[in-house]
């Protein structure tokens, strides 16, 4: 039992060994494996107790000269966001099932490969084994943009590149400073969280580890890679970045900054929300205006980070269980969409809304389970999307009523646009580019079938996963206000 | 010392078998004489012995004697075929590389300032034949004077500065230098300063830092290449021990001083290296002025002097040097099938090469830094090092200039793989495979698991 987080993390790796030389099976190899992750984490979440307390801790020594250790345990947040991904990991693998990559074998590796460095992220509890998985998961799906991409892919994805790294290296400079001033000299999380840093120092390592986070998530304006990002690269690849890696950033906030630095998040915090707040705003009034379908969920994604981040700096419970819900439902709603945007333009090779129409005659299948995964981004009661939503709005009124009110005009505009690209791409007239649409099968149902279950589930019944989290996010929050009056 | 001798014997044996025409001999007795020397290495670790005061075999020499020796055979096994296209005296091209070679064995040891110019000198001479061994090409004969003209230039730097040193204090051996330094901190010669930084200006002429830097991309582009790749991994590791032998122990009480002008020396050195490397057109070029940021980084030992300089810079040269003879091979067999070296030749690379396209990949990482490889502990400990003395806007600066090198490190990745180009076969013959495949090995375990060098000196 207690190995079960080293199988967990490792298991992809060897997957992805295996799948990079099994030939044509390719495909079904990384899914058996993803598979095998998958039952993995739902032993460790039937075995988890959902207490504040890291549980399935693995610590050894790896490079004892450099005080850096494996360390890497489960709390009731991290475990939301290796659930997200080994959930996620398979629906994607399946989503690719549709497509012929050319060389197979290197595009599913990738996958498997990016998912032990995610889970790696996800668990991390030595600052140095954090930064080690960030980049180990960066390198994957860098080469799955830019092999496997849109035809502007090589710059897009540079820029993207130059951009994360940059990012990850400040914060690799914020910790290699918290290791300095550590007396013990390691990378342990506790020890990082006990370090008794002037409030100019933490100003310095939020910063260094904010404008990595920020740019992962993204927030505005650290945004402008991301929908040329998500527009050229290959429909799984969106997937992968928009449903867990951008997580990534999210998490870091909570499981790094937060408890770190917390009179610099004070400080700060203030900024970041308005940060947060305008990126809503700006990426929902873009998304209206797009023409291409991708690039407008890709704009819409930007609007629901900004909520979530906007929630973990209000520093509430509230705000915090919403962000955790919400990773989970966004991660689900955001791949569904995708993967529907990708069944359409895999059929009539475009994207762009105004040359679609009428699709829900000729496939109501798809249009049906397309409505469900709407219905779950708009936040319609009942779904998934509410929850998360709802939980973070009710953070940010606590924090203040006015931010929250503009914050939650992405719930507005996020229906106005998300139905009306519905709209127009389901209903309406079937054009002759629309007309031999048929509807989905095999795989695809699969894939769909699964999120939308997951939508309703989680929107009627969301109390185990909300139950997981509870007790850690309350124990963070503590932690946060209680080194906060220490130091007032 | 023996080490020294069994490389200079095998030299003039080897020589000889030039001699009685015995090509097929060259290489297995160049190899039995460095492995027996790698040997002695490994049997006089810990022995610390000093020769008349002259040189030194602690620690710190044999770690770099291994690590140069070790290079230096992973490029012998380069040379299939690859001499015999550019000339008729193959021996001779074995004979100048063991020399050189036993200079550097010298430079990594020596104990006497003296010892030092001479080990520069047995490298030096030999390098300058072989940057111009092709005789009947332009670029080959350019880099040849070139490196003559600025290696004699520095070489009178060099010269002129351990001269005011000896009138300062009367001795080439470095304790006594060093005990002159820390017994008259007051009142030093005003000699002695000018000749600290002429030294300092005669070693940044050898391992190509700037502003001392120009001849670096016209001769590591015109030599052959694999006496290029020979003088951009193993010389600039000996030249960088030389430099840490000399100023982070003999003139380290003089630190305030001469760390102002290193400073500047680094933050060029970082700055020129990685900017003129991003709009190189040419591979070799690109990793001419990619070695001269590397340097920079190299420096970076020497602006906080702590008990884990040396092998930081160890583990820097050792993560440099196995990725660059990957990279230097793979530019080898890419230059035999399309005639040129610039990155279109890589285009669509990958295709019919995946596992060179993925060694050369690895390599490619570990010298931008990406974690898991080398390279990046390399970094890693460069950059923890000068944290250590908060020197913050160092790092940032040092930073950027990472940014910059992941830019043009990928420019290859980005042809291998995402170009479409003249899908080409490479014929790898089969010591190239063992050269890469050990090389790439030996990037990725030592970033997965450095501890096995940390503390070694």
């Amino acid at each position: 039992m207690e190995q079960l987080l080293l199988l967990l993390i490792f298991l992809p790796l060897v997957g992805a060994l295996v799948t990079a030389f099994s030939g044509n099976a390719a495909k079904h190899v990384a899914l058996v494996s993803s598979i095998v992750s998958l039952a993995l984490t739902l032993a460790l979440v039937c075995n988890f107790s959902p207490n504040a307390s890291t549980q399935f801790v693995v610590d050894f020594p790896w490079i004892q000269e450099l005080g850096i250790n494996f360390h890497v345990g489960i709390d009731g947040i991290s475990i939301i966001t290796v659930l997200l991904t080994n959930v996620l990991i398979p629906l994607i693998i399946l989503a690719g099932y549709q497509h012929n990559y050319k060389n197979p074998k290197g595009f599913f590796a990738l996958i498997l490969f990016m998912q032990s460095g995610l889970l790696l992220v996800f668990t991390a509890l030595d600052a140095f084994l954090f930064y080690i998985g960030w980049e180990a998961a960066l390198i994957p799906i860098y080469f799955i943009c830019a092999i496997w991409g849109g035809k502007d892919r090589i710059k897009v994805n540079m820029k993207f590149f130059v951009y994360t790294i940059a990012g990850s290296l400040f914060m690799l400079m914020g910790i290699i400073y918290l290791y300095l001033q550590n007396p013990a000299h390691n990378f342990d999380i506790q020890a990082f969280y006990s370090l008794n840093l002037d409030s100019t120092q933490q100003c310095w390592i939020f910063w260094a580890f904010f404008i990595a986070f920020a740019i992962k998530m993204p927030i505005f304006p650290f945004h402008t890679w991301q929908p040329n990002t998500y527009t050229e690269a290959p429909a799984v690849g969106t997937m992968l970045l928009s449903g867990i890696m951008l997580k990534m950033g999210i998490y870091g906030v909570i499981r790094w900054l937060l408890p770190i630095v917390p009179s610099g998040v004070q400080d700060w915090a203030h900024l970041a929300i308005i940060l947060s707040v305008i990126g809503i705003l700006y990426a929902s009034i873009i998304a209206f205006t797009q023409k291409d379908a991708k690039r407008l969920v890709a704009y819409s994604s930007i609007a629901h980070v900004g909520l979530i981040s906007a929630g973990i700096f209000a520093l509430n419970v509230q705000g915090m269980q919403g962000a955790m819900v919400q990773m989970l439902s966004h991660g689900i709603n955001v791949v569904g969409l995708f993967f529907v945007l990708d069944i359409i333009s895999n059929r009539v090779k475009t994207n762009r809304i105004s040359e679609l129409g009428g699709i829900a005659k000729q496939a109501p299948i798809l249009a049906i389970v397309s409505l469900i995964i709407v219905f779950g981004t708009v936040a319609l009661p009942g779904t998934n999307g509410f929850i998360g939503e709802f939980l973070l709005l009710m953070g940010v009124y606590q924090y203040n009523a006015w931010i929250a009110a503009f914050a939650g005009l992405t719930i507005i505009f996020g229906a106005v646009y998300m139905l009306r690209m519905y709209q127009n791409v389901m209903l309406g007239k079937t054009n002759e580019l629309t007309i031999g649409f048929t509807d989905i099968k095999g795989s695809e149902k699969v894939v769909l079938y699964t999120i939308c279950v997951l939508i309703i589930v989680l929107g009627v019944y969301p109390k185990p996963i909300l139950q997981l989290s509870e007790a850690s996010v309350q124990h963070l929050i503590e932690q946060v206000t209680q080194k906060l009056t220490s130091v007032n | 010392m023996n080490i020294i001798i069994t490389i200079a014997v095998t030299a003039l044996v080897v020589l000889y078998a030039g001699l009685f025409k015995a090509k097929k001999a060259l290489l297995p007795i160049t190899l039995v004489g460095l492995l027996a020397s790698l040997a002695f290495v490994v049997t006089s670790w810990n022995t610390n012995k000093t020769y008349y005061g002259m040189m030194q075999m602690d620690n710190f020499a044999l770690a770099f004697a291994g690590i140069t020796i070790v290079g230096t055979i992973f490029i012998f096994l380069l040379t299939q075929n690859y001499f015999a296209e550019n000339s008729e005296n193959i021996a001779e091209y074995f004979t100048l590389i063991l020399f050189a070679l036993a200079g550097i064995e010298i430079m990594v040891s020596y104990k006497n300032m003296s010892m030092l110019f001479i080990g520069l000198e047995i490298m030096s001479v030999s390098l300058y034949i072989l940057a111009g061994i092709r005789k009947g090409n332009f670029a080959s004969n350019e880099a040849s004077l070139k490196y003559f003209l600025m290696g004699a230039f520095s070489t009178g730097f060099l010269l002129f500065g351990i001269t005011l040193i000896y009138g300062a204090t009367g001795s080439f051996d470095l304790d006594v230098i060093n005990q002159y330094l820390v017994g008259n901190f007051k009142t030093i010669s005003p000699m002695f300063y000018p000749g600290v930084i002429l030294i300092l200006i005669g070693l940044s002429f050898k391992i190509g830092a700037a502003p001392f830097h120009f001849w670096t991309p016209d001769v590591y582009e015109g030599a052959p290449t694999l006496i290029t790749s020979f003088m951009s991994t193993v010389v600039k590791t000996a030249g960088f021990a030389a430099f840490l032998r000399l100023f982070a122990d003999t003139f380290a009480p003089l630190h305030d001083f001469w760390l102002p002008p290193l400073m500047v020396i680094v933050c060029l050195t970082l700055f020129i290296g990685n900017v003129t490397a991003l709009f190189q057109k040419n591979f070799k070029r690109m990793l001419a002025y990619s070695s001269i940021s590397h340097a920079g980084y190299l420096l970076f030992s020497l602006v906080t002097l702590s008990g884990n300089s040396a092998n930081n810079v160890l583990v820097y040269a050792a993560a440099y040097t196995f990725a660059s003879i990957i990279a230097f091979a793979v530019l080898i067999l890419v230059k035999q099938k399309t005639g040129n070296d610039h990155f279109d030749s890589f285009n669509g690379l990958a295709k019919k090469n995946p596992l060179t396209t993925l060694i050369l990949t690895v390599a490619m990482l570990s010298l931008a830094g990406i974690p898991l490889t080398a390279g990046f502990i390399g970094k890693y400990l460069m950059f923890l090092n000068v944290m250590g003395e908060y020197q913050v806007y160092l790092v940032a600066f040092a930073i950027l200039n990472a940014l910059v090198g992941f830019y043009y490190y990928f420019k290859v990745i980005v042809a291998m793989y995402f170009k479409e180009g003249n899908e080409i076969e490479l014929d790898t013959p089969v010591q190239y495979k063992v050269v890469l495949v050990l090389s790439v090995i030996i990037t990725v375990f030592l970033g997965v698991y450095p501890a096995v060098i940390l503390n070694l000196i």
